[in-house]
C-alpha cells in the first residue's frame, strides 16, 4: 500500500529480520553480535525515521523562528541517543565476553564450546 | 500540592544503590561488603516505612522527576502495590546476599570479589527503578540494566560452564530486549507519549474508533513475548537450568526469584496502566500467555522430575512456577492478576531459600548436588535440611504455607472465569501439583535417609556461618508468615491493584 512511501520504515524492518535471524541463528559469536547490532540500529533508523516530517528542520531556533510547524519532533532522537548508549555497552560486554571464552575453548562456534564445557564437567 | 518527606522515597530507594554502586567499584572487598549491606538494610526500611503508609491509607501519587511537568518530563510513581513489591523485593535481596555471602569469597577471584558487590546494588537500584517508574523508556532503560547485571552475577564465577551460561543468557535476553524495544516504538509512534498514564490515554482513544487495530495487536504482542523470553516462561526457558544451576547460590537465588519477578511486574503494570485489561483481551494475547503457562506448568515439572542435581531439579522447577504467574495474568481479570501478583511474591520467598538451602546442603555433601550424595544431608545441615524441606512443602502447596495459598487463589480466579478455562486450569493445577509433590517429595525424603554404604564426608572447614542460618531461618520465617497471614497481603494487593492502573 504505502510501501514505497514509507521505504525507510520497510528497510528498517527488513534489517530487523536480518539481525534478528542472525542472533538467534548464527552459530558465531562475532556473527551473533554483528547481528545483534543490526537489529538494534534497525530500531534506531525506524525511531528516528518516525521522528522526521518531511521539509521541517531540526529544532534548533534560528533567525527568531518559534513556530512548531518548523520543526521535526525531537523526543526520538533523543532516545535514539539513549539507545544507542544501551546497544554500545550491551555490545562491549558480549564482545568481552566472546574474548574470555575463545582464550579458553579457542573456538568462537557457540554449539562446539557448550559441548565442549559439558566434556569438561563430566570429567 | 506541597510533597512530604516520605513521598521522596521512591527517589532515594533508586538512587542511594545507583550512587553506592559507583562508590562500591573503588572500595576494598571488606568495606564494599558492609557498604552494601548497610545500603541493602537501609532500601529494605525505607520500603517499609512507605508501605506503611500506604497501608495507613495514603493516596498513590506521582512523583515528578527534573523540572517539567506531566506531558515532557519524567516520572515516578507510587502506590500500594509499587510500594509493598519494593519491600519484598529489597528484603529477598538483602537475605539472599547474606546468605551467600560465605560461598562468594571461595566461588569468586579474591581481586574481583568487590566488584560483586557493584553488580548486586546495580541489579538493586534497576529492580527499584523498574518497580516505580512511570516512563515506559526509563522501564527500557533500566530493563537494559538488570540484565547486563544479571549476566555479570552469572559471570562472575570462574568456570567454564557459567561462562558458557552466561553467554546464552545473554543471547536470549537480547533478543527479549530487541522485541520489547520495537514493541515500545511502534507504541510510542502510535500514541506519541512515553509516560504511561498518557499512552493508556491515547490507546483508549484509538481501541475506540477501531483505528490501528492490527498495529496494536502488534504491539502487545512483541511487549508480551518479549518480556516471556526475559522471564524464562516455558517455550523460552533453554537458558534457565544452566544459567540458575551453575552460578554461586547467591546469583541463583537473585536471579530466579527478583530478575524474572522485575520483568513480570514491568509486564503486569504495562497490561493495567499502559494497554489497559480491556485492550489486551481484545488482542487475544492473554489467551497465548495462559496456552503457554498450561503447557509450562507440566512440562517445567516433567524436566525438574528427570534431574538428578538438586540445584538444576530447582531451576527446572522455577520453570514450572513462572507458568503459575502466567497463568493469572492470562485469565485476564482482576483476581487473576492478584493471583499472579501473590504468587509472584510466595515462589520469590521460596525459590530463594530453596537455592541458598541447596548449596549449604551440597557443600555438606562433599560439595555434590548430586541426589546420591545429598544422602542424610539434612542431618548434617540441619538448618539447611529444614529450611529446604518448608521450601519444598510450600512449593508443592502444604497449607499454612505461601505456596498453598497462591494455588488456592489461582484455582478460585479460574472458578470464576468458568467454562473450558476453568477446567483446563483445575485439570493442569493437580497435575503439577502432583508432579510438584514427586519431585520436591522425592528430595525431601533423600535429604532424611541414610548416606550410602561406605560413603565418607569430608568435615566442614568452620560452620556454615551466622549469616547463612540467619538467612534462611528468616526466609523460612518469611514463608510460613505469609502462609498465616496471607489475607492482608492479599488485601493490599487488591486495593494496590485497584489503584494500580
Amino acid at each position: 500500500m504505502h510501501f514505497l512511501t514509507n521505504y525507510v520504515e520497510m528497510a528498517a524492518m527488513v534489517l530487523f529480520g536480518i539481525g534478528f535471524t542472525t542472533l538467534l541463528l548464527h552459530r558465531n559469536m562475532i556473527k551473533k553480535i554483528i547481528g545483534f547490532s543490526i537489529m538494534d540500529n534497525a530500531i534506531f533508523l525506524f525511531l528516528a525515521a518516525k521522528g522526521y516530517v518531511e521539509g521541517r528542520t531540526a529544532p534548533i531556533v534560528v533567525d527568531g523562528v518559534q513556530s512548531v510547524e518548523a520543526y521535526i519532533n525531537p523526543i526520538p532522537a533523543g532516545l535514539v541517543l539513549t539507545g544507542i548508549v544501551v546497544s554500545v555497552s550491551v555490545t562491549a560486554l558480549m564482545l568481552s565476553l566472546t574474548v574470555r571464552l575463545y582464550r579458553r575453548y579457542h573456538t568462537l562456534d557457540i554449539d562446539e564450546i557448550t559441548a565442549m564445557c559439558r566434556q569438561e564437567d563430566d570429567k | 500540592m506541597a510533597l512530604e518527606l516520605w513521598q521522596s522515597i521512591p527517589f532515594a530507594c533508586i538512587l542511594l544503590p545507583l550512587g553506592s554502586a559507583a562508590a562500591t567499584s573503588v572500595m576494598k572487598p571488606r568495606i564494599a561488603r558492609w557498604w552494601t549491606v548497610t545500603v541493602l538494610v537501609v532500601v529494605t526500611a525505607l520500603s517499609g516505612i512507605i508501605t506503611w503508609q500506604f497501608w495507613q491509607g495514603a493516596a498513590h501519587y506521582t512523583y515528578m522527576m527534573g523540572h517539567f511537568p506531566a506531558p515532557w518530563g519524567n516520572e515516578i510513581r507510587a502506590g500500594q502495590l509499587e510500594a509493598l513489591t519494593a519491600l519484598f523485593f529489597a528484603l529477598i535481596m538483602l537475605l539472599s546476599l547474606l546468605g551467600g555471602l560465605k560461598k562468594l569469597d571461595e566461588h569468586i577471584d579474591p581481586n574481583k570479589v568487590g566488584l560483586y558487590y557493584v553488580v548486586i546494588l546495580l541489579m538493586t537500584a534497576a529492580l527499584m527503578a523498574q518497580v516505580y517508574t512511570n516512563d515506559i523508556f526509563t522501564a527500557y532503560v533500566f530493563l537494559e540494566i538488570m540484565t547486563l547485571a544479571a549476566c555479570a552475577l552469572i559471570a562472575i564465577r570462574r568456570r567454564g560452564r557459567t561462562l558458557v551460561a552466561a553467554t546464552r543468557y545473554m543471547i536470549m535476553n537480547l533478543i527479549g530486549s530487541g522485541l520489547f524495544l520495537l514493541g515500545i516504538v511502534i507504541l510510542y509512534d502510535l500514541t506519541g507519549h512515553l509516560l504511561m498514564e498518557d499512552i493508556r490515554t491515547a490507546v483508549k482513544e484509538i481501541a475506540a474508533t477501531g483505528q490501528y487495530s492490527q498495529p496494536l495487536t502488534v504491539v502487545v504482542a512483541l511487549i508480551a513475548i518479549g518480556l516471556c523470553i526475559k522471564s524464562a516462561l516455558f517455550p523460552f526457558h533453554t537458558w534457565v537450568p544452566d544459567a540458575y544451576g551453575f552460578s554461586t547460590p547467591t546469583s541463583s537465588a537473585v536471579l530466579s526469584s527478583l530478575v524474572s519477578k522485575g520483568y513480570i511486574f514491568l509486564l503486569i503494570k504495562i497490561m493495567y496502566r499502559v494497554i489497559g485489561l480491556d485492550v489486551i483481551a481484545a488482542t487475544r494475547i492473554g489467551d497465548v500467555l495462559f496456552v503457554f503457562a498450561l503447557v509450562g506448568m507440566v512440562m517445567g515439572s516433567i524436566s525438574a522430575l528427570r534431574q538428578t542435581d538438586v540445584r538444576r531439579m530447582t531451576a527446572f522447577s522455577s520453570v514450572a512456577q513462572i507458568g503459575y504467574i502466567y497463568l493469572g495474568m492470562g485469565l485476564g481479570t482482576d483476581a487473576g492478576m492478584m493471583a499472579a501478583m501473590f504468587h509472584l511474591f510466595s515462589h520469590a520467598v521460596c525459590k530463594s531459600m530453596l537455592f541458598l538451602a541447596a548449596g549449604g546442603l551440597a557443600d555438606a555433601s562433599g560439595n555434590s548436588k548430586q541426589f546420591r550424595d545429598l544422602r542424610g544431608a539434612g542431618y548434617r545441615s540441619p538448618i539447611a535440611g529444614v529450611a529446604f524441606t518448608i521450601g519444598a512443602l510450600s512449593m508443592v502447596g502444604f497449607p499454612f504455607l505461601g505456596g498453598f495459598v497462591s494455588k488456592l487463589n489461582i484455582a478460585l480466579a479460574a472458578l470464576e472465569v468458568g467454562g473450558v478455562r476453568s477446567l483446563l486450569v483445575l485439570l493442569v493445577l493437580a497435575v503439577s501439583t502432583w508432579l510438584n509433590t514427586m519431585y520436591f517429595l522425592r528430595t525431601v525424603i533423600t535429604l532424611y535417609r541414610k548416606p550410602l554404604e561406605g560413603a565418607s564426608y569430608p568435615v566442614e572447614k568452620g560452620r556454615r556461618g551466622f549469616c547463612f542460618n540467619a538467612a534462611l531461618v528468616l526466609f523460612a520465617l518469611q514463608n510460613v508468615m505469609l502462609g498465616l497471614w496471607s489475607q492482608t497481603v492479599v488485601n493490599a494487593i487488591v486495593e494496590g491493584l485497584s489503584t494500580f492502573g
